[in-house]
């Protein structure tokens, strides 16, 4: 086998869930009880600081659901993802400030330049091997920071203050409720994007690429362009929660973005589940709410996050709540009349390239 | 008409150490070819150079024309090229549907826009892959389930699945790597038919192998390689009763030996079966 | 600007102490510890922690008394990297990688917020600070503390080549580093020399630490991060995997790292460095004295 990750070496279940509380996880259904969830948050609990560390979990589930298509789907370590985010908030921030724009028009210009990071990022470690690819990405995430810290136009160590809240078409969404709904439907569309995408052919490619590089690559996957459109996704993952977290906090500064945030945001998507976008999301809002509850404790409680990591890797290595490789099998008229026990013999084989069936 | 596959002159070396040295050898569409050998004689090493995944140090190596020498494998397999592995490289945790349509990557039609929203093109693309992965593992046989992980099946069925990726790949060259190791004999016999199949399609096979018998049941003609180098290229008849390629595997003898020897004296090398990760075959 | 390669020499020989660890531990089990630079910090902390428990150290007992502490240290470290060994390292020899690589997230995780619960999370004064006279050589002010401890250092590192090329148990290192499982083959007590390396690694990583706690008398729970960092820096610059690499790489870093402050700025500094692992991996990933291998597929 090759140098790829494998995480899930424990003992898997196969086939079809059999209990009901199993099925009730695995449904479809659970996504909308999720978002029923958020959505009536507010309606129990209300405060101010209810809605400041419910728009900040929203956020992280965010940043996990785009970690998880690097890490979950694709098997790359990255140890600085929080870079990403911190390109989108500056970005979003310096631009919104010095041209006094609303934040919303500074997405696109976030999405170029989260490209870009991808490619500088991605561009030179995604050939290293991926232990070198871990302290590279940890590497570039302290770059990012120190040059946050060390440039005039990013605000040096005081960083930006003063960036403007959102403003939907004149509606104006910057108070707590109105952003925390904001985040939560900008979030949950992202977070749906992100399942999709792990559904879909690439979502497909970068699965194969994690689970035997060198196989994808004698299939024809080109690996590097897969691992790089991998990183440039969760890139741009990364800087729209950067301009949530910017317009939510309305100042940012290198204190934000310490190798911390990204051992966190990494802590949910492999606690939670790699790969599995549910778990994913669970695991971004205990990460992100049990520091907050957990306050007494001070740097305690982080010590206890750091063990349970290591006794996760030690004793279930594919989270809590793994992806479960399961699929029907669909015994329709596809399979019954139309064929005779495949291609026709004699008919030329040729390699077909992109073209619809 | 010039054949599909032509390797000339191929060279590689590990160290010091000449794994390939000057092999040539051709294949052409609808022709099954058997690369047989010693151990150590070189075929997986030639393999991965024809497949990218060593870069030789000279020779060329030219599918349908093109040049493909030391280009990336994934390059060359969409040339036309696929492969399957001595040691069984399949994608463990996921389906067996899933490792199907790992060999589909290069069709079907569907780019990321299409899976963000769910496009018709999406949903035809996706529909599309999942019967052509069903007709593919048809082709090959597979009897088992395809919904399930493949790390929980028998090795034979794990091999028809890797199989049927490697045929889902639609390649003009099919390179398999010891695809009888491990096999019990009726399985064997399903592997002989499954060639006959393949070349029937019009593809060029080329195979690695060491059961005598299934070599010299299936293939059209036969390359012996010794120390990197073909010692011998015909038909299975002629190669049997070749002198260089009794001396390979049973050295000199004083007295001339029976020409069916070298099946028995290779089973030994049969043994070593797919957990053979070290060493060329 | 022999000053600056003096500078560079002092803090380079740091970091080839801990790279040292760096590059034994991913010869042998092909594993990047990322939890090594903490094994630095805690030195210093231990060193901390035994110097405030004896009370106040008459000035003229304090060479002696770090010497000691010093060698203390380096087997309460030692042993700490054997733990972490066994407890997260050994039960996932067989797993792949990216849970290895976790894994030493978290144990770094544990150890850097496991002192900051116990020590609290503001820096520490450390108890002996060197103090000394400097006198100037070819233009580059040196003092004696520096050479005192440049001298620790090139010790050190000199036992730790002796031991390596001498010794059976550096044979043993050797030996499976180049191939495991023939190594398992011969009779040798694979787990026993991997603990070993874990030791001295670690010992080493730990004295590092205490020397930069009595030097610049300043220490907090997170120095081991980028200290960490740079001595990974320094180890592929070498060539991972290599000891004698690992010495060049960590001399060579300092001196790159005073040219490179000297001529973007001091605090470009971490970014220079990073930016010279990154070249080094894209460019020259084998290093100086490594060896190119290729994979058999």
């Amino acid at each position: 086998m090759s140098d790829n990750v494998d995480t899930t070496r424990a003992p898997r279940r196969i086939g079809k869930p059999a209990s009901r509380i199993s099925r009730l996880f695995e449904s479809r259904q659970l996504g909308w009880a999720a978002f029923a969830i958020a959505v009536l948050f507010p309606f129990v609990l209300a405060s101010n600081y209810a809605m400041s560390i419910g728009t900040t979990a929203v956020i992280f589930i965010l940043l996990a659901s785009g970690l998880n298509i690097v890490v979950g789907y694709c098997g790359l370590l990255d140890l600085g993802y929080i870079a990403f985010m911190a390109v989108g908030a500056y970005t979003s921030g310096i631009i919104a400030k010095a041209w006094e724009l609303p934040i919303l028009f500074t997405i696109p210009a976030v999405v170029v330049m989260c490209i870009l990071a991808g490619l500088i990022i991605g561009g030179p470690t995604l050939r290293l091997r991926s232990d070198y690819l871990a302290i590279v990405t940890l590497g570039f995430g302290e770059i990012i920071r120190l040059t946050a810290n060390n440039l005039a136009i990013t605000g040096g160590p005081s960083g930006i203050y003063g960036i403007p809240g959102v403003d939907l078409f004149g509606l104006d969404l910057s108070g707590p409720v109105p952003f925390y709904y904001f985040c939560v439907a900008v979030v949950a569309l992202m977070v749906l994007g992100s399942a999709r995408l792990g559904k879909s052919r690439l979502g497909r490619a970068w699965r194969f690429v994690r689970e035997d590089e060198d196989a994808a690559e004698a299939m024809g996957i080109h690996t590097y362009k897969v691992k790089l459109a991998a990183y440039i996704f969760g890139a741009i993952w990364g800087g729209i929660g950067g301009v949530l977290f910017a317009a939510h906090l309305s100042a940012i500064s290198p204190q934000s973005f310490v190798f911390l945030q990204s051992a966190l945001v990494l802590m949910a998507v492999v606690l939670g589940g790699m790969g599995n976008t549910r778990g994913v999301v669970v695991g971004a809002v205990v990460i992100s709410l049990l520091p907050e509850f957990l306050r007494d404790m001070g740097n305690l409680r982080y010590v206890i996050f750091g063990v349970v990591l290591v006794a996760v890797m030690v004793l279930r290595p594919q989270g809590f709540w793994p992806s479960r490789a399961y699929e029907p099998e669909k015994l329709d008229e596809a399979r019954k009349g139309k064929r005779d026990g495949g291609p026709r013999p004699g008919a030329p084989v040729t390699t077909a390239k992109g073209g619809t069936p | 008409m010039s054949p599909l596959l032509e390797v000339n002159e191929l060279q590689i070396a590990f160290g010091g150490v000449k794994a390939v040295n000057g092999l040539t050898f051709s294949a052409d569409a609808g022709e099954i070819v058997s690369v047989i050998g010693p151990n150590g004689a070189g075929k997986t090493s030639a393999f991965n150079c024809i497949t990218g995944f060593y870069k030789p140090v000279s020779g060329s190596i030219t599918l349908d024309g093109k040049d493909i020498t030391g280009k990336r494998p994934a390059v060359i397999a969409a040339t036309g090229v696929t492969r399957t592995f001595q040691n069984l490289r399949l994608f463990p945790d996921l389906t067996v549907l899933d490792n199907v349509r790992g060999g589909m990557h290069l069709y079907g039609g569907q780019n990321f826009v299409d899976a963000l929203f769910h496009t018709p093109r999406y949903r035809k693309s996706e529909r599309f892959y999942t019967e052509e992965a069903h007709r593919w593992l048809d082709f090959v046989g597979y009897q088992g389930g395809r919904g399930i992980p493949v790390r929980n099946l028998a090795y034979g069925q794990q091999r028809q699945v890797e199989m049927a990726r490697a045929m889902a790949r639609k390649a003009k060259l099919v390179l398999l790597d010891e695809p009888g190791a491990g096999l019990n004999h009726s399985e064997k016999q399903d592997l002989l038919e499954l060639c006959r199949k393949i070349r029937d399609l019009g593809a060029a096979v080329v195979l690695i192998e060491h059961d005598m018998g299934v070599v010299m049941e299936v293939s059209e003609r036969v390359v012996v390689m010794n120390f990197g180098k073909e010692i011998a290229d015909g038909t299975p008849d002629a190669v049997k009763k070749n002198p260089a390629v009794i001396e390979a595997y049973l050295g000199k003898a004083d007295e001339p030996v029976k020409a069916d020897e070298p099946a028995k004296a290779d089973e030994p090398a049969k043994a070593e079966g797919p957990d053979a990760t070290e060493g060329d075959s | 600007m022999t000053q600056l390669v003096w500078n560079g020499l002092f803090v380079g020989s740091f970091y080839a102490l801990i790279a040292l660890g760096y590059s034994m531990v991913y010869g042998i089990i092909k594993l990047l510890n990322f939890a090594h630079g903490d094994i630095y910090m805690l030195g210093a902390f231990v060193g901390f922690a035994m110097l405030t428990s004896v009370g106040v150290i008459p000035a003229s007992m304090s060479i002696t008394a770090l010497l000691i502490v010093l060698l203390l240290c380096m087997v309460v470290t030692g042993g700490i990297g054997v733990g972490i060994e066994y407890l997260a390292y050994r039960p996932l020899r067989n797993s792949p990688r990216l849970a290895v690589l976790i894994t030493a997230v978290g144990a770094s995780f544990t150890l850097e917020y496991g002192v900051s619960a116990v020590a609290g999370p503001n820096p520490k004064v450390f108890p002996i600070r060197l103090e000394g006279d400097s006198f100037t050589v070819l233009g580059a002010r040196i003092s004696v503390p520096q050479i005192v401890l440049m001298v620790i250092a090139v010790l050190l590192m000199l036992g730790l080549n002796a031991y390596i090329q001498r010794t059976s148990m550096g044979r043993a290192m050797r030996a499976i580093a180049l191939d495991t499982k023939g190594s398992l083959l011969m009779g040798i007590n694979v787990n026993k020399v991997i603990t070993w390396t874990f030791f001295i690694g670690s010992a080493l990583a730990g004295a590092a630490g205490v020397m930069a706690g009595a030097y610049y008398g300043k220490i907090d729970f997170l120095m081991g991060f980028i200290i960490g960092l740079k001595a990974f820096t320094a180890a592929v610059i070498g060539g991972i995997g290599n000891i004698k690499g690992a010495m060049l790489g960590g001399l060579l870093l300092g001196l790159l790292e005073a040219f490179g402050s000297q001529w973007l700025g001091g605090e470009w500094r971490d970014v220079f460095t990073f930016g010279v692992l990154i070249a080094f991996l894209t460019l020259k990933p084998t290093g100086l004295l490594g060896e190119r291998v290729t994979e058999r597929v």
